[in-house]
């Protein structure tokens, strides 16, 4: 980084952006403010609904046509951006400020090459030619380390992968140099090695340039590893704010404490940590209080908390809106307990309940007619390949793996919702028939599943008690009445208040849809519950109110628990064995304190490394995986993960299937390279990135 | 926490009964307000034609035959001396339900086939829809023209004509929300937790199918309403003497230069009718579309 014109770049002054919602404005953001100087990146924090998103558009200008600023001003480059009119703008946008959206899907024209998108703007705002214009088309996808750059410049959007489409976006955003970069969620919809490649890239490419950075994102981690400094946002308000490493290592306001609490880490588990979840959930727009927004759910709140605190600079740099900081930073109270600690009380684990062995499920690729008349052969997508499992009662497995890694099917194959095609499942002893519909009731009872989607879980034509007493009558065979009165403790189980039954789903947040979906499983007292992805689609101060609930549920029925995610720190947080899949097949098995110890199965190491930490001299040797997942019509012979392997061993890896090799503690690795071997070759890696830093 | 609160009885926001929150939802546009008062007005006019007409369907007053509108004969009188005010006034009842019976008949089979078809897929799915492919592909009033030649005319036919018409339209429409509905989470979780299919068919994914099936309903029934006029205008519906608009279109239609308001207004009526039950139907839409 050159030092020399420390000029901001953006300078955000007391802004307040309202919506207007009927005839009433209602403020989603109050009184920001916010400087980026060149070369710097800014992070903004916040779940959803704090107003982070609204903030970025208002420097872009996009509030569509009920949202304005009411207050406030955004001056860049020295200029007033709010005064500006419509065709000014045009002459920043894409030139000087330029946005990486969540989504390059929607962002790119499916009906257009990616050359001719990246040259349109060098065209308009650089005045190249066709010619110069199309040639530096295909520098930028260098820059943004997109292999084979002449393909993909010559494909169209839908012809790429998400994480190559987001290089795109990237490469499209700097392509004109801007001197602001909006990053609104750039690597939210990727896997985890997608992302790491990606804000590697990020971190590369804005150190080169000197660009300022407005990073948008509810991920702590990724925030603590690209940002210079963070502004946490709850409610539409600038709750603390300070250089990245401080704010993490000593969060002061009482939601960025809750909201580290509340995230467990990876390495961390549910023998050694309670998480510690903010009760409450976030104000709807129109229901803030007019006072402190986090008051309501703070556990330190005053009477002076219904006054408006004021955005104080208490030390150098760092600022936190909190009537009661100064005992804060004293150490006289704390508002959130610390997370270590107690030990959450856990199920005991039994005999085996679930034994799946050589699970396949297989779906047929559909053919056309002239593919069967020529007699082509049949194509499957093998989406779960000869994967074997065991589940003992009182147990938690986590199933951890990318998307397309096969980890929803082989679930939904246990449940019966998409029937395996081969090999066989066992709930104590007794064989499960593949379909959900052939299963007789007394196999229905013991097997129960949580959705992803709190939001399609539960019918919304029906009343939370209509949708809860419908279990006990069908699985328990009991009277609507005796079911009526189940279903009231049944709420109490999972912490809703008994009047929940009359309402409907649309009356609940996501969080509460999840608690009552939740209570539908328990409704039988299962043998064993799935929960498919069942916290990734809500907000992480909810989310550690749900992995409390499941532990606690567990531990009062000593069921046993499934529990699929593809955030690895939530699985080794919760889990007490871990499964990691890639492409259809099992790659590693693990007991939950022996996967973060070597020797890992490359991918599960690619898999750690990748991860981002909030405390960053705990992030691991930056391993990056080449190439995208494979079609899994066409799986690679041999171990699937061999064309990405970065522990390759010739030949054998293609043309061999691994063994399963067994090591102490009960860790079995799926792969050729002797674990000894592996063992050594990681912690070697380890330690030249450890003296590195 | 095992204490047990006594449930609270939660009532309703508006405190209103659904039906009137709906009616209040769907006067909200003047458009649909228009629509659905005319709707109303005929289906008035169905209920107490009899006690309001001033004479009988097939009175004849040879006295009065072939008179203007007056204070007498509001609408006038037809060349058989009968008052057309009073025949068109009576003939709502008969395409009311007519074309009510007809499209209720159709949106039930509908409903039934569609959700069946689309809730089992495979062969099933693929039979019924192919056959109700082969159905669509003809127009509907040749299809008409061809069972009524085949049953012979009469009322029962017209109603049944408008049931293999207008089912496989229904069905399609019901299919493919059954569709998009089935993969949601609580129609799975239904299937673990042992449900029927006769549950989850109509507790779980019809009441998702109702929106679309009620706008559906009310567009079918408009052109109920037309089909049974046209039919009856063709005369292979309904028969004479009776008082179908249709038929006295094609009644007056041979003395339109003499008596044009024995053709007027039968069609006015049906003009009316049809503009108020889609005007009805834009408004249901958009009534569902707001919740």
């Amino acid at each position: 980084m050159e030092i020399g014109d420390r000029s901001p770049v953006l300078q955000i002054s007391g802004l307040t952006v309202a919506y207007k919602h009927g005839r009433i404005w209602q403020e989603a953001v109050r009184d920001f403010s916010l400087t980026i100087e060149a070369g710097q990146t800014v992070g903004l924090v916040g779940e959803s609904g704090s107003g982070k998103t609204t903030a970025a558009m208002a420097v872009m200008g996009y509030l569509g046509e009920n949202g304005r600023i009411t207050q406030g001003d955004i001056i860049f480059n020295g200029r007033s951006l709010r005064d500006l009119g419509p065709k000014e703008m045009s002459r920043i946008w894409g030139r000087q400020i330029n946005l990486v959206p969540q989504d390059p899907q929607s962002a790119l024209n499916p009906s257009m090459r990616i050359q001719e998108q990246l040259a349109e703007p060098l065209r308009q705002h650089l005045g190249m030619n066709k010619k110069e214009a199309n040639e530096r088309a295909i520098t930028l996808l260098e820059m943004a380390r997109v292999p084979d750059p002449l393909r993909v410049a010559q494909s169209y959007p839908h012809q790429i992968s998400g994480g190559m489409q987001q290089r795109v976006m990237i490469a499209l955003a700097l392509s004109t140099e801007p001197r602001l970069l909006i990053l609104d969620e750039p690597t939210t919809n990727l896997d985890v090695t997608t992302q790491a490649a990606i804000l590697d890239l990020f971190a590369d490419l804005i150190r080169e340039r000197d660009t300022a950075v407005l990073y948008v994102t509810h991920n702590l981690g990724v925030v603590a590893n690209i940002c210079d400094s963070v502004s946490v946002l709850y409610a539409g308000e600038q709750v603390e704010a300070a250089a990245a490493g401080k704010l993490f290592a000593q969060p002061i306001h009482p939601y960025t404490q809750g909201l580290m609490a509340s995230v467990p880490q990876l390495g961390e588990n549910k023998a050694q940590i309670q998480l510690q979840a903010i009760p409450g959930q976030i104000p709807a727009l129109g229901e803030r209080p007019s006072g402190c927004v986090f008051a309501p759910r703070c556990a330190v709140a005053l009477d002076i908390c219904g006054e408006r605190p004021s955005l104080d600079e208490w030390a150098d740099g760092r600022l936190a809106r909190c009537h009661r900081w100064p005992e804060i930073v004293a150490g006289e109270i704390t508002p959130v307990p610390a997370k270590t600690g107690t030990a959450v009380t856990q199920a005991q684990s039994g005999e085996t309940l679930l034994k799946a062995a050589d699970v396949q499920v297989w779906f047929p690729v559909n053919r056309s007619l002239l593919d069967s008349l020529t007699r082509q052969p049949k194509e499957q997508v093998k989406a779960v390949d000869s994967v074997s499992l065991t589940i003992n009662r009182g147990e938690t497995l986590g199933l951890v793996g990318e998307s397309g890694s096969g980890k929803t099917t082989i679930s939904r194959a246990i449940i019966g919702l998409s029937p395996r095609t081969g090999g066989k499942i066992e709930l104590l002893d007794t064989e499960l028939p593949p379909a959900v519909r052939q299963r007789d009731k007394n196999i229905l009872r013991h097997l129960q599943y949580v959705f992803q989607n709190p939001e399609e879980a539960l019918n919304p034509y029906m009343t939370v008690g209509e949708t809860l007493r419908r279990p006990f009558m069908t699985l328990r065979g009991m009277s609507k009445k005796e079911a009526d009165t189940a279903v009231i403790q049944l709420l109490a189980d999972v912490r809703l208040p008994a009047d929940y039954a009359q309402r409907r789903p649309g009356q609940l947040s996501g969080g509460e849809k999840q608690r009552v979906a939740i209570a539908r499983a328990f409704a039988t007292n299962p043998d064993l519950l799935i929960a498919d992805e069942a916290v990734s689609a809500l907000d992480v101060s909810v989310q550690a109110s749900i992995l409390n609930l499941l532990n606690d549920l567990q531990a009062e029925h000593n069921n046993a628990l499934l529990f699929i995610s593809h955030d690895l720190s939530v699985i080794g947080y919760l889990a007490d064995k871990i499964a990691v899949m890639y492409a259809g097949k099992l790659m590693e098995l693990a007991g939950a304190e022996l996967l973060f110890h070597p020797p890992w199965h490359p991918y599960t190491e690619a898999l750690l490394s990748a991860i981002p930490r909030i405390n960053p001299a705990e992030q691991q040797e930056p391993i990056r995986l080449k190439g995208d997942v494979p079609s899994q019509i066409n799986l690679p012979g041999g171990c699937p993960f061999h064309p990405r392997c970065l522990r390759y061993l010739g030949d054998i890896c293609a043309t061999e299937t691994p063994p399963w090799q067994k090591l102490p503690g009960g860790k079995r690795i799926f792969c050729h390279i002797p674990a000894r071997e592996l063992e050594a070759a990681q912690k070697r890696t380890r330690n030249v990135f450890r003296s590195d830093t | 926490m095992n204490t047990i609160s006594p449930i609270q009885q939660s009532t309703p926001a508006s405190g209103k009964r659904p039906v009137l929150i709906f009616l209040r939802q769907l006067y909200a546009k003047p458009a649909s307000a228009v629509g659905a008062t005319i709707f109303l007005a005929f289906v008035f006019l169905a209920l107490f034609g009899p006690f309001l007409a001033p004479y009988g369907e097939n009175e004849q007053v040879y006295a009065d035959a072939r008179q203007p509108p007056s204070a007498e004969h509001w609408f006038g009188t037809d060349n058989l001396g009968r008052d057309v005010f009073s025949r068109t006034l009576l003939g709502a009842r008969d395409i009311l339900v007519l074309a009510g019976m007809g499209t209720l008949l159709a949106v039930v089979a509908g409903t039934f086939f569609g959700l069946l078809s689309g809730y089992r897929g495979g062969w099933f799915d693929e039979l019924f829809m192919r056959f109700f492919d082969s159905l669509l592909a003809m127009p509907a009033l040749l299809l008409a023209l061809l069972l009524l030649g085949l049953l012979g005319p009469n009322e029962n036919s017209v109603m049944l004509v408008l049931v293999i018409v207008y089912t496989p339209i229904v069905a399609r429409v019901v299919r493919s929300v059954v569709l998009s509905t089935k993969s949601k989470g609580y129609v799975e979780a239904a299937q673990i937790q042992g449900e029927s299919q006769s549950h989850i068919l109509f507790r779980e994914i019809l009441p998702a199918v109702t929106p679309a099936l009620t706008v559906e309903a009310a567009l079918r029934f408009s052109y109920a309403i037309f089909l049974v006029a046209s039919l009856g205008f063709l005369g292979i519906g309904v028969q004479p003497p009776s008082a179908n608009w249709g038929l006295m279109v094609s009644e007056g239609r041979a003395y339109v230069e003499q008596l044009p308001w024995a053709l007027f207004f039968p069609a006015a009526a049906i003009a009316l009718l049809v503009i108020g039950v889609n005007l009805m139907a834009d408004g249901l839409r958009r009534v569902w579309e707001r919740r």
